[in-house]
């Protein structure tokens, strides 16, 4: 499941703890952003590699919010809208996307690339509205820049698809 | 405006990258403190009178004096950049700008406290911030800063090693027990106290946590002395503060400043005041938990704990949340609560069935369903949260409810009975 890079990112990881169970939340990092989501297969998986019951593991997912027990869409829009977001019209992202993308508030696109989240206040309130796309951060959004944004992940997608 | 010199966060270019820093004194205040005894190190920064900027604005050289000195255990400090207090956005900045400032405190407080490992915890989605001080982590062990090679470059006996963790999205992990379960890699839920993390912290060892803003201090103190920094603004909370200002202000953003300004001369004068010139609804002094302020009752008010205090609120993490005389109150107060409800671990009773109460009262409120009754039941709902938790996210979930009922009684009054099919 891990390629021996990643296998030595663990290693890596280990080393940092005088525990090995501590490295549990780096190692869901590679896994989440490997295949974008942890099943019960890879929850097991990463279980094995630090020697902990299942159980802890699958715990540990449901507790943070960036791991995922399924599939996300290929881009995560993630949507502040916390208060100082919120005071700067985060409405309006979350309606310019919709219009965009014809997705409401926890939908995918159809094509499975984009899903719309709502996210607690990311720390970028002095750049508010802001959204996060999967690891990126957009800030002092305009319905010009969110579309800017879809048109580039669009470009991009298909570019990748020629070259395939 | 005051005549002022950002000394956290310098005006100069690429001051993130290690030559820079170094060309600018850096690394220096480390050789210094090493050349101290220990004990003086702790002593000179309780004389300086830095407090924690983390949220509770403890004083940080008492802190460390808490840990104790002969020992067999390993001891550990954690740093605190899970920054998730709604309206902070500042200790992202030291990450980004003066990440090395941050690694020269730890060294310092590590030597202080005779520290064996330090972990920098970061939010989970502050990724690109991982990477930045991973970097600057990576260069400062090249130099011999950190780590074993810091015998050679020091000559010094004292060695420290420095890890990043990543969170992974739970706020609760910025209360500082939960963060010691994060870090030990469990679900993050906050420990029942005592015992004290300086008695039994990460792995049952003495541990201190301090807030990243706060150690980045530490090498200014060293650097200038005790004196110097307890002479920058409020005197019983002195310091520079990093206010971070967001919402309807003109000029959003962070304002290194020293302790103790006024509230509206930062609104005002630095962050150029609101658009269409509007008046002040309310103001959130120190992040969303933190009890909010009338906008009319704002004049005289400094950003200190002292004067936070007297005014009916606290400082937090001096994250001032401005909102205009056109901003709806009900729905700002219903986010609020629908975060505390969200971020609950669950563990106390009050707080997981009060915040999901308080939350359900307010959206009936929100959906015309109001009954005046209901003011005093969210104001009874928080009283009966406050205090009777293990950690103060209970607090921090009543607050800004039982405040802002309080304070607003009128405005909601009206909302209701203009709002409401059943207000009675
Ligand atoms: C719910 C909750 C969330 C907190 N979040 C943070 C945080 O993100 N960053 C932080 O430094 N302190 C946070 N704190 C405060 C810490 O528990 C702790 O007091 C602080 O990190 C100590 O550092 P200092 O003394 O340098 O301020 C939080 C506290 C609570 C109750
Ligand atoms: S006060 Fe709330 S967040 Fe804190 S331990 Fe209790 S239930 Fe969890
Ligand atoms: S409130 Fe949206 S980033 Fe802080």
């Amino acid at each position: 499941m891990f390629t021996e890079q990643e296998l030595a990112h663990v290693e890596e990881l280990k080393s940092r703890y005088p525990e090995k169970q501590a490295a549990i939340m780096g190692v869901l990092h590679i896994m989440q952003d490997k295949y974008g989501y942890i099943d019960e297969e890879r929850a097991t998986y990463v279980a094995e590699l630090l020697e902990l019951p299942p159980e802890h593991v699958l715990g540990v997912i449901s507790f943070y919010e960036m791991y995922h027990d399924h599939p996300t869409g290929k881009y995560k829009l993630q949507v502040c809208t916390n208060v100082s977001c919120m005071l700067r019209n985060s409405d309006m992202v979350i309606a310019t996307i919709k219009e965009r993308l014809g997705i409401a508030m926890g939908e995918q696109t159809e094509d499975g690339l984009f899903s719309l989240h709502e996210a607690e206040c990311l720390g970028s309130c002095g750049t508010a509205p802001m959204m996060s796309v999967n690891k990126d951060y957009h800030e002092n959004l305009t319905p010009e820049s969110i579309n800017a944004a879809i048109d580039s992940i669009y470009a991009m997608e298909k570019s990748n698809n020629g070259n395939s | 405006m005051i005549d002022y010199t950002p000394v956290v966060l310098p005006n100069i270019e690429n001051l993130h990258e290690i030559d820079v820093y170094e060309k600018h004194g850096g690394y220096s205040h480390i050789r210094k403190a090493l050349g101290m005894q220990p004990e003086d190190v702790i002593e000179v920064v309780k004389k300086s009178g830095l407090r924690g900027r983390g949220g509770a604005a403890f004083p940080t050289g008492l802190k460390w004096s808490f840990m104790p000195k002969d020992n067999e255990k390993p001891k550990y400090l954690a740093i605190n950049g899970d920054e998730s207090e709604p309206g902070s956005f500042k200790d992202r900045q030291i990450f980004e700008f003066n990440p090395h400032l941050m690694i020269e405190g730890i060294l310092i407080a590590g030597y202080a406290m005779g520290i064996t490992s330090a972990y920098i915890y970061i939010r989970g989605e502050y990724e690109k911030w991982v990477q930045m001080v991973e970097k600057a982590l990576k260069d400062a062990y090249d130099k011999g800063y950190v780590g074993d090679k810091m015998k050679t470059a020091f000559s010094s006996d004292y060695t420290l090693n420095i890890y990043v963790h990543r969170g992974a999205g739970a706020y609760i992990c910025g209360e500082e027990s939960s963060l010691m379960n994060s870090l030990e890699g469990k679900r993050g839920y906050p420990r029942v106290k005592p015992p004290f993390p300086a008695q039994y912290g990460l792995w049952g060892c003495p541990t201190t946590i301090n807030n990243v803003e706060t150690i980045a201090n530490v090498p200014l103190i060293i650097d200038k002395g005790a004196e110097w920094y307890a002479a920058i603004g409020a005197e019983k909370h002195p310091g520079p503060i990093l206010y971070g200002i967001s919402g309807h202000v003109n000029k959003p953003g962070v304002y290194e400043l020293p302790s103790g300004m006024l509230l509206t001369e930062l609104i005002y004068d630095y962050a150029g005041g609101l658009p269409g010139d509007k008046k002040i609804k309310m103001v959130i002094p120190g992040g969303s938990s933190m009890p909010p302020l009338r906008g009319e009752e704002l004049e005289g008010i400094r950003m200190d704990a002292e004067s936070l205090k007297a005014a009916g609120s606290a400082i937090g993490t001096a994250g001032i949340m401005v909102m205009d005389e056109d901003t709806d109150i009900v729905r700002i107060l219903t986010r609020i609560a629908h975060f505390y409800w969200i971020e609950s671990c669950g563990q106390c009773t009050p707080c997981r069935e009060g915040t999901g109460w308080m939350l359900k009262v307010l959206h009936r409120i929100m959906d015309g369903q109001g009954r005046m009754s209901d003011l005093d039941l969210l104001e009874n709902v928080a009283s009966n949260i406050e205090g009777n938790t293990i950690c103060a996210l209970g607090d921090a979930a009543a607050w800004p409810v039982k405040f802002t009922v309080q304070r607003f009684r009128k405005e909601l009054e009206e909302y209701i009975q203009q709002t409401s099919e059943v207000a009675a």
